[in-house]
C-alpha cells in the first residue's frame, strides 16, 4: 500500500490538463483538422421552408458541374432511411416532406470545398410549400398541421402528482415564464472524416460526445453490420449537448462508400446553426402556495416545451424540467405537468442543464415573488424550505444522498460583494453597454439576486448505462508503464485528466498514457448529464483495482515482469420509469448549486453590466479543484448568455440570426469575475464520493441574474434573455392566464 | 485567375499559386498545413484565427492570402522554441486558462500582441486587450489569470529558465 502514497498528479490534485501542451502549441488535431490522401470535401443541400412536400429534385446539372465525385439523395441511402436519439424519426436525407428551414435534402462530394457548394447551388429541388406550425402552444390545437401524422403533435406529455395537489394554502403568486431557443455554440463546428475500407465498411474519425450511439444509429442506414462501422475520436472543439445527436455522420460516410474515396465535411458557423440540436424554448405556468409562515403547501406547474421537428432527447428533456419543476424545497404537495410537442422549428435537444435550466428559471422567480407576497427575505423563504438528504421529492423518489442545500445559501451569501462605484467616477467602459453608452450613469441601479437549483446526475427513468474501461500495467524501461483505454470522449471538460489521476491513486503508478477512444472497446456512454467521472471514472477504477489485486498476487510493483491487464464494467444502481402519476425512483443522484448575481443596470436604455457572478456548488468531492473551478465559470458564462443575449431568433420557423455577428455569446467584456465555492461532502454509493460537476452552475446563473434584474429595476423579468425593452418597461411582462388544457 | 504568393511562416519561405479571392486562414490550413490556426465563425467574430503578420496580430480570415505577399507571419506553431515553450504558452496550460482548447491559439496569438503592447497591463486592460477573441468553454476567469501570470514571468525573464511545474501533468 506504500506507493499509493505520496504519488503525484492523484486525485485531489490541481493536476494540469494532460492535454494541455498540444493544445497551447496548436498541435492537437481537431476534427476539422483532418486529412488523407485523395480526400474529397462534401456538403449539404438544405431546406429553406419550414415545412414543404418536395415535388422533384433535379440533380442533373450539379452532377456534371466541375469536379464532383457524387450527388446523393434519399434514394441512395442503402439502408434505413432515418435515425434519431429516442425515435428513429429524422430522414438521414429528405424525400418527401421537409419539416423544418435547414433540413438535409442532398449531398455533395467534389475536390474541393467551392466546388461542391458551387455544385449544390446547381440542384433544383421543386418544393410545395405547406402551412407551418411554429408556435408550441399553435402545435397542441387540433386545427393545427401534424408533423407526423399522427393523432397531434405530442413528443411526449407528463403528470407528477404529489400529496393532495388539491391542498390550499394561505397565500398564492403565480406566473407565466418563457425561455429562448438557445444554441450550445461549440467553438469547434461539427466535423468528421470518413474514410472508406477494403472490407467494405468505413472508418469515420469525429468529433462527438458518444461513439457508440452514433455507430447504433449509422450502420442501419449504411446497411452494414456495426462492425463494419467503425468510430474513432476526431479531436472536439467543445460540445455542451450539441454532439449527441448525429449531424454530418452518416452523410461523410454514404459519400465515401458512394466515391471510394476519403471523405471530410466540416460546417460552417452559419450550416452549425442548422446542423445540431438546440436548447429547448419553454413556456412554463406556475402556482405556488405557501402558509403564513413560509413554509411551501403546494406547486402547481405546467411546463410546455418546442421539441421542433424531430423527437431526438425532447421526452427525457421535459421529463427532467417536470420532474425539478417544484425546486429544490420540501413540497408536500404539487401537481406538475410537462409536454413537448413538434413544430417546425429546428429540433431541439441537448444542452448543458437537459432541461433543469427552464424549469430553475421559473421557480426562482416564483420563491422571490413568494417572499415579497410575505414580506420575507427571499433567502430566508428558501432556507426554511430548503430540501434535505430524507426529503421525499414529488416523484416520490427519496433524497439518500448529500443535499447540502441550506449551506449552499450560505456560502454564496456571505461571498463578498464587490464595492459599488459611484458613476461619474468611471471610465465611460464601465458602464453597462459599454463605449457604445450615450447616458452618463444617471440612471444605474444595482441589483443582487440569488438562486439555488439542482439536477439530475447521470441518465435516469430506468436507462441502463454503463461504461467499460481497459487498463494495462507493464514496465518498460523508464519504469512502470499504464495504458488505458474507454471509448469515452473528452469533450474539453477535462475527464482524461480525471481518468489520469485515477489511475495514478489506484495504481501508484506515475505514467499513464491514454488510448485515444474508438468504438473496438465497449461503450462509454455520453459525455454529457455530467456523468463520466462517476461512469468511466467507476470503470477504470474497477479495472485498476483488478489489476491491483493481480499485482499485489505477485508482490508489488517491484516484482512487475509480466504485463498485468484487466478490463470492467462500471454499471449505477438502476434507476426506474415514472408510472402514470409521474410516481418512481427516476434519478441516480442529484447535485445543487446557489448562485448570487450582482448587475447594474441603466434603467433607461435597459442595458445591463454584470458587475459579479458568485456560485456555491455541491461537488461530492473535488477530484481536480482547478477543473472543477474552470467548470463552475465556463458554465456560469453559458448561464449568463442565456439570462442576456443568446437567442436563435426564428420568424415563421426561419432563423434570422445564424452567425457570430448576430447570436452573441459572452465576449470577455460581458463575462464578470466569477467567484466560486466548493462544498465537499462525500456521495454516498459513488465512485470517491464524486458528483459530476459540469451543468449546475449553468442550471442556476440565468436565474440569480434575472433575480437581480427585477431587483435593480423593481420589475417584473419573466423571460429569458432578457431584452432592453424589458428593462426600460417598454414591454410589459406576462400576464398570467390559465395553461392549455385546463 | 491563380497567382503566386510567397510568405514567411515561422520561418519557412512558403510558394502557392492561389485563387486571389483565398483567405489567408485557409491558405495557412490548407496549402501550409498548419493546422493550429483554427476557423471557428467565418465572420470575424471569433479570433480562432489569429496569427501575427509583420508583428501585427490579425485574424487571418480578414486578410487574402495575396495581401501578405513578402510578409512574415507566425502562428502558434512558430512560438515554442523546441520543448520550451513560449511563456504565455506554459501560462495557459499551468493556469488552466483552456479547455477544449479550439480559441486557445488565437487567443495566445492575441495575449502576445497585447503583452508587446503593455508588458504589465491591469486586470481590465487584458480584458480590453483580447475582446476580439470568444471562448465558449472557461467564463474567461482563467485566461485572465494566464495572462497575468506570463506578464510576471516575461518581467522576469524566469521564462527562459525551466520553471517546476506546480503538479506533474
Amino acid at each position: 500500500m506504500s506507493v499509493r502514497i505520496g504519488i503525484r498528479g492523484g486525485i485531489g490534485e490541481s493536476v494540469r490538463r494532460v492535454d494541455g501542451e498540444p493544445k497551447v502549441k496548436g498541435d492537437f488535431e481537431y476534427a476539422s483538422d483532418l486529412s488523407r490522401e485523395g480526400m474529397l470535401w462534401g456538403a449539404t443541400l438544405r431546406s429553406p421552408h419550414p415545412h414543404a412536400r418536395i415535388r422533384s429534385i433535379d440533380i442533373q446539372a450539379a452532377v456534371s458541374s466541375p469536379g464532383v465525385l457524387a450527388v446523393l439523395l434519399a434514394g441512395d441511402v442503402p439502408g434505413k432511411k432515418t435515425h434519431g436519439l429516442d425515435e428513429a424519426d429524422q430522414p438521414v436525407l429528405a424525400w418527401d416532406v421537409v419539416r423544418y428551414a435547414g433540413e438535409p435534402v442532398a449531398l455533395v462530394a467534389a475536390e474541393d470545398l467551392e466546388l461542391a457548394r458551387e455544385a449544390l447551388k446547381k440542384i433544383v429541388v421543386d418544393y410545395e410549400v405547406l402551412p407551418a406550425v411554429t408556435d408550441m402552444e399553435a402545435a397542441l390545437s387540433p386545427d393545427a398541421p401534424r408533423l407526423h401524422g399522427k393523432a397531434n403533435n405530442i413528443i411526449r406529455s407528463l403528470r407528477i402528482l404529489h400529496g393532495n395537489p388539491d391542498a390550499k394554502a394561505d397565500v398564492w403568486v403565480e406566473g407565466i415564464y418563457e425561455t429562448g431557443m438557445q444554441d450550445q455554440a461549440p467553438l469547434g463546428p461539427e466535423a468528421g472524416l470518413a474514410v472508406p475500407a477494403a472490407d467494405g465498411g468505413v472508418d469515420l474519425y469525429v468529433a462527438t460526445q458518444w461513439l457508440h450511439v452514433d455507430q447504433d444509429q449509422i450502420a442501419p442506414c449504411l446497411d452494414l453490420p456495426r462492425e463494419k462501422v467503425r468510430l474513432h475520436l476526431g479531436g472536439v472543439g467543445g460540445a455542451f449537448g450539441a454532439r449527441e445527436d448525429l449531424s454530418m455522420h452518416i452523410h461523410a460516410c454514404l459519400l465515401a462508400l458512394r466515391t471510394k474515396r476519403p471523405v471530410k465535411i466540416v460546417y460552417g458557423r452559419q450550416e452549425s446553426f442548422y446542423g445540431h440540436v438546440h436548447r429547448h424554448p419553454m413556456r412554463i405556468w406556475m402556482r405556488h402556495g405557501a402558509n403564513r409562515d413560509g413554509k411551501l403547501v403546494n406547486v402547481q406547474a405546467y411546463l410546455l416545451s418546442d421539441g421542433g421537428a424531430y423527437t431526438s432527447t425532447s421526452g427525457p428533456v421535459i421529463g427532467n424540467a417536470t420532474s425539478f419543476a417544484a425546486g429544490p424545497y420540501e413540497v408536500p404537495n404539487a401537481r406538475l405537468e410537462g409536454t413537448a410537442v413538434f413544430t417546425n422549428n429546428l429540433p431541439c435537444g441537448a444542452m448543458r442543464g437537459f432541461g433543469a435550466v427552464q424549469a430553475t428559471f421559473a421557480y426562482e422567480a416564483q420563491m422571490d415573488e413568494l417572499a415579497r407576497a410575505l414580506e420575507m427575505d427571499p433567502l430566508e423563504l428558501r432556507s426554511r424550505n430548503a430540501l434535505h438528504t430524507g426529503t421525499v421529492m414529488p416523484t416520490g423518489q427519496l433524497v439518500s444522498g448529500a443535499a447540502p442545500v441550506r449551506e449552499l445559501i450560505d456560502r454564496v451569501a456571505v461571498l463578498p460583494v464587490p464595492p459599488d462605484e459611484p458613476a461619474p467616477d468611471r471610465d465611460p467602459m464601465l458602464l453597462p453597454g459599454g463605449a457604445g453608452h450615450v447616458g452618463h450613469g444617471e440612471s444605474l441601479k444595482r441589483g443582487i439576486g440569488f438562486a439555488v437549483g439542482y439536477k439530475n446526475i447521470g441518465y435516469s427513468e430506468g436507462f441502463d448505462d454503463s461504461s467499460q474501461a481497459w487498463v494495462r500495467l507493464s514496465r518498460d524501461r523508464d519504469g512502470p508503464l499504464a495504458r488505458v483505454k474507454t471509448a469515452a470522449v473528452d469533450v474539453g471538460q477535462g475527464l482524461d485528466t480525471i481518468v489520469t489521476q485515477i489511475v495514478r491513486t489506484e495504481l501508484g503508478v506515475e505514467r499513464v498514457a491514454l488510448e485515444q477512444p474508438d468504438t473496438r472497446i465497449g461503450s462509454a456512454g455520453s459525455s454529457s448529464a455530467s456523468r463520466q467521472t462517476m461512469m468511466t471514472g467507476g470503470a477504470v477504477q474497477l479495472a485498476c483495482r483488478a489489476v491491483r489485486e493481480e499485482l499485489d498476487r505477485q508482490g508489488g510493483l517491484e516484482r512487475l515482469n509480466r504485463p498485468i491487464e484487466a478490463s470492467r464494467t462500471y454499471h449505477h444502481r438502476v434507476t426506474g420509469k415514472l408510472d402514470e402519476n409521474g410516481q418512481g425512483d427516476p434519478h441516480v443522484t442529484f447535485a445543487f448549486a446557489a448562485a448570487r448575481a450582482v448587475v447594474e443596470v441603466d434603467t433607461e436604455l435597459g442595458l445591463v453590466r454584470v458587475v459579479q457572478l458568485a456560485v456555491a456548488q455541491d461537488v461530492g468531492r473535488a477530484l481536480n479543484p482547478q477543473s472543477v473551478y474552470g467548470q463552475i465559470e465556463g458554465g456560469s458564462a453559458q448561464g449568463l448568455g442565456l439570462a442576456l443575449m443568446e437567442e436563435i431568433e426564428l420568424t415563421d420557423g426561419k432563423v434570422r440570426n445564424a452567425s457570430f455577428t448576430d447570436y452573441l455569446i459572452p465576449t470577455i467584456l460581458d463575462m464578470p469575475p466569477v467567484v466560486s465555492e466548493l462544498i465537499e461532502e462525500p456521495e454516498p454509493g459513488v465512485p470517491f464520493g464524486a458528483k459530476g460537476v459540469g451543468e449546475f452552475s449553468t442550471v442556476v446563473v440565468p436565474a440569480a441574474v434575472a433575480a437581480a434584474l427585477r431587483q435593480a429595476t423593481g420589475r417584473a423579468i419573466h423571460r429569458i434573455p432578457v431584452k432592453p425593452d424589458d428593462l426600460a418597461g417598454l414591454r410589459p411582462a406576462l400576464a398570467y392566464r390559465k395553461p392549455p388544457g385546463s | 485567375m491563380r497567382r503566386k504568393v510567397s510568405m514567411t511562416i515561422n520561418g519557412t519561405q512558403y510558394e502557392h499559386e492561389v485563387e486571389p479571392r483565398l483567405l489567408l486562414v485557409y491558405h495557412i490550413r490548407e496549402n501550409a498545413g498548419l493546422t493550429g490556426t483554427h476557423i471557428g465563425c467565418d465572420t470575424s467574430n471569433c479570433g480562432a484565427c489569429t496569427v501575427e503578420i509583420d508583428g501585427h496580430s490579425v485574424k487571418s480570415c480578414t486578410v487574402f492570402a495575396v495581401q501578405a505577399e513578402g510578409a512574415q507571419i507566425t502562428t502558434i506553431e512558430g512560438l515554442a522554441k523546441g520543448n520550451e515553450l513560449h511563456p504565455i504558452q506554459q501560462a495557459f496550460w499551468d493556469e488552466h486558462g483552456l479547455q477544449c482548447g479550439y480559441c486557445t491559439p488565437g487567443m495566445i496569438m492575441a495575449a502576445k500582441q497585447l503583452l508587446e503592447r503593455n508588458p504589465n497591463p491591469s486586470e481590465r486592460e487584458i480584458r480590453l486587450g483580447i475582446e476580439g477573441n470568444l471562448c465558449r468553454c472557461t467564463g474567461y476567469h482563467n485566461i485572465v489569470k494566464a495572462i497575468q501570470t506570463a506578464s510576471k514571468v516575461m518581467a522576469t525573464g524566469a521564462g527562459k529558465e525551466a520553471k517546476a511545474p506546480a503538479t506533474v501533468s
